[in-house]
């Protein structure tokens, strides 16, 4: 129990919680834009892959970081227009495009890595995204370490969350997707396009889990490797649950998830650590994420029209 | 741009836009070859010699189609019912686990093979029934807690394959003792690597096809997916034809692992299937879902694999060719179906 309290008094604990939370909330934040317009996308999971690749290799080809995360987002992007364009017009199973998108995304990164750098065993690193270094905030005792030592895109994340909220709830446009995702007929009653907000939605979301991935390259690690998002798109999609596919709530998850990911990274170096096997902490975001998927199901504030394709002139 | 139904698809669309399909595929294997650097004609030559050129590399394909067969047969009939199994590697290592748990000694000649095959596939349905329980019972999206079950179970193979059950003579290796000679699967030639593992995977089909087409349950399945608020109504149990379709697909899946396991490898380790779960939904989608399809499709892509591999030893392409020909294929097949029951018209 001491050695909780320890790990949740010091600093660096939280850091790395925030750390945790990034590309979580650049994805959640991602799935929840496309399900609130009425599209579950599970290509999440090859998407931030993608991104992942993409951001990496345009920096180590030479591009600023900034370039990087740009690519990265372009390239979800892409994958967001293959995923919508089977999934809104063409209306297929959302779960097998999903499925289809992240097999073809993970495996394109996979195939162009080789190409790329067909001789190299372990990846080559860039020079990652360093700390900000905020006048005043960064050097404040305890606060200055576990909150203003982060790089720009962990800011950009946060912004992110912010803008989503406002865009959702504040703006036309955030009406209309909203609605997209309710109730499609009334949209096309209005003399919008349900197809073009899907669309554009899947294709925005998917930027953004890209660049979820890209902060994992770009920020985190600094290489990139094949099994480096190892199943956080997943866990997303859980979080957009247990947010109740609203912002703030999916902001909160995000960071309690990565609060107790950072905590059972910590606890593996206790005594507990000593007595469990670690691949009980190694799982325990997966069955957490389970587990929120159970609590969250009995208030079910599921968008109405997720996952039913609309056709124009069909009730 | 809508949708609209075709009352009569005729068959030169129903065969004729899954063969355009598979034809892009090919067509996509060509540029992909060309960006490699690499002769396409040559490259998409050697898949095919390396599939199916001596053999030696059809029994690998043979033998590498078994465990698809298995997991393309549980995906087949989980989506027959809308019930998305995405969880078919766990069920798979379930399988595993068990052919290692009874197979080392436990039990003996000449009832371990059996036994062990039965107690697999219940222990692959377990795997399934907590996700289907909680869609059931609480509306629980399947996808995703069959997903994050595979990771669940991985972790624990690992744990198993560290602690409680590993080979005290395996060098420090992760892996589990090997089985007693009376719980492997005998080879079909003596000699050769084919197992039986392959026998059962087409008795499998043979059964699951029987299942659909001539008893009460599979046309059950079919109501439930088509449209369950309408097969609720006409009085079928939807809850329980949901249960019953993921003990059988769990069941499929879980042998698929232990065939692995009994048939081929002999012992358990961590990388027993490189996705062999994931790939059964490909394979599934591409044989539209129809059991004996399974097999064809299986074979396919066993021997896309198989090929890749000794193409990309002689022509320098990645072997993840592989994996892009075959989400590409999965991408336009949905496509292809789709259309031979829509057409689009402007409007």
């Amino acid at each position: 129990m001491t050695d909780i309290i320890d790990i949740l008094i010091s600093a660096s604990f939280w850091a790395a919680v925030i750390r945790i939370a990034t590309p979580l909330i650049f994805a959640t934040m991602g799935e929840l834009i496309c399900e609130r317009a009425g599209v579950l996308n599970l290509g999440i999971e090859g998407i931030m892959v993608i991104g992942a690749f993409t951001g990496w290799m345009a920096v180590y080809q030479g591009m600023p970081l900034w370039g990087g995360v740009a690519t990265a987002m372009g390239a979800g992007m892409l994958f967001g227009l293959l995923h919508s364009t089977l999934t809104v017009p063409f209306g297929l199973s959302q779960h097998v495009v999903g499925l289809g998108v992240t097999l073809l995304a993970t495996a394109t990164a996979s195939f162009a890595y080789r190409l790329m750098l067909p001789e190299v065993t372990s990846p080559p690193k860039i020079e990652p995204f360093q700390p900000l270094d905020l006048p005043v905030l960064s050097d404040l005792p305890f606060l200055g370490e576990a909150i203003f030592q982060q790089t720009a895109l962990t800011w950009a994340a946060f912004a992110v969350a912010g803008l989503t909220a406002f865009t959702l709830y504040r703006t036309p446009l955030g009406l209309a997707l909203r609605a997209a995702g309710e109730n499609p007929a009334a949209v096309e009653a209005q003399g919008l396009s349900v197809t073009a907000l899907r669309m554009g939605a899947v294709m925005v979301g998917s930027g953004l889990m890209a660049v979820g991935g890209a902060f994992l390259t770009l920020s985190a690690f600094s290489s990139f490797f094949f099994e480096m998002v190892n199943g956080r798109g997943w866990v997303c999609v859980a979080l957009v649950v247990f947010g109740a596919w609203k912002p703030g709530k999916a902001l909160l998850g995000a960071i309690l998830f990565a609060g107790f990911d950072a905590l059972q990274i910590r606890l593996q170096q206790t005594d507990l650590g000593a007595v469990l096997p670690y691949q009980l902490f190694l799982a325990a975001p997966y069955i957490l994420s389970i587990l929120a998927l159970i609590l969250m199901s009995r208030r079910a504030e599921v968008p109405a029209a997720l996952m039913l394709p609309y056709n124009k002139g069909e009730r | 741009m809508r949708l609209e139904p075709i009352a009569n698809p005729s068959t030169l669309r129903q065969l004729g836009l899954p063969a355009l399909a598979i034809a892009a595929t090919m067509g996509v294997a060509t540029l992909l070859a060309l960006i490699a650097g690499a002769d396409p004609f040559a490259t998409l030559g050697q898949i095919a010699t390396g599939a199916l050129g001596s053999r030696l590399a059809i029994l690998e394909t043979l033998n590498r189609a078994t465990p698809l067969i298995f997991t393309g047969l549980a995906v087949a009939v989980a989506f027959r019912a809308k019930l998305w199994n995405i969880g078919a590697e766990a069920q798979l290592y379930a399988g595993a686990i068990i052919a290692v748990l009874l197979g080392t000694g436990a039990l003996g000649s000449p009832f371990v093979l059996p036994v062990s095959a039965l107690a697999a596939m219940l222990a692959g349905a377990l795997v399934l029934l907590g996700p289907v329980l909680l869609k059931t019972r609480l509306g629980v999206d399947e996808v995703v807690t069959t997903l994050l079950i595979n990771f669940i179970m991985l972790l624990f193979v690992s744990y198993l394959l560290e602690g409680p059950m590993k080979d005290p003579m395996g060098m420090g290796w992760p892996k589990s003792p090997a089985l007693i000679p009376e719980a492997r699967l005998p080879r079909i030639v003596e000699g050769l690597r084919l197992h039986w593992g392959f026998g059962l995977a087409l008795i499998a089909a043979a059964l699951v096809w029987v299942i659909q087409t001539r008893t009460t349950l599979g046309y059950e399945i079919r109501a439930v997916g088509q449209n369950p608020a309408a097969a609720r109504f006409a009085g079928i149990p939807v809850n329980v034809v949901l249960l019953k379709t993921a003990l059988l697909s769990g069941g499929l899946a879980a042998l698929a692992g232990w065939s692995e396991v009994a048939g081929l490898k002999g012992h358990l380790s961590q990388d027993l299937s490189p996705g062999f779960g994931y790939t059964g939904i490909i394979v599934a989608m591409l044989a539209l879902l129809h059991p004996l399809g399974v097999v064809v499709s299986a074979l396919f892509v066993a021997g896309i694999f198989v090929g890749s591999d000794a193409m990309s030893r002689a022509a320098g392409v990645p072997t993840y060719i592989a994996d892009m020909l075959l989400a590409t294929a999965l991408l336009f097949m949905v496509l292809a179906i789709l259309l031979t029951k829509f057409r689009m018209v402007r409007g």
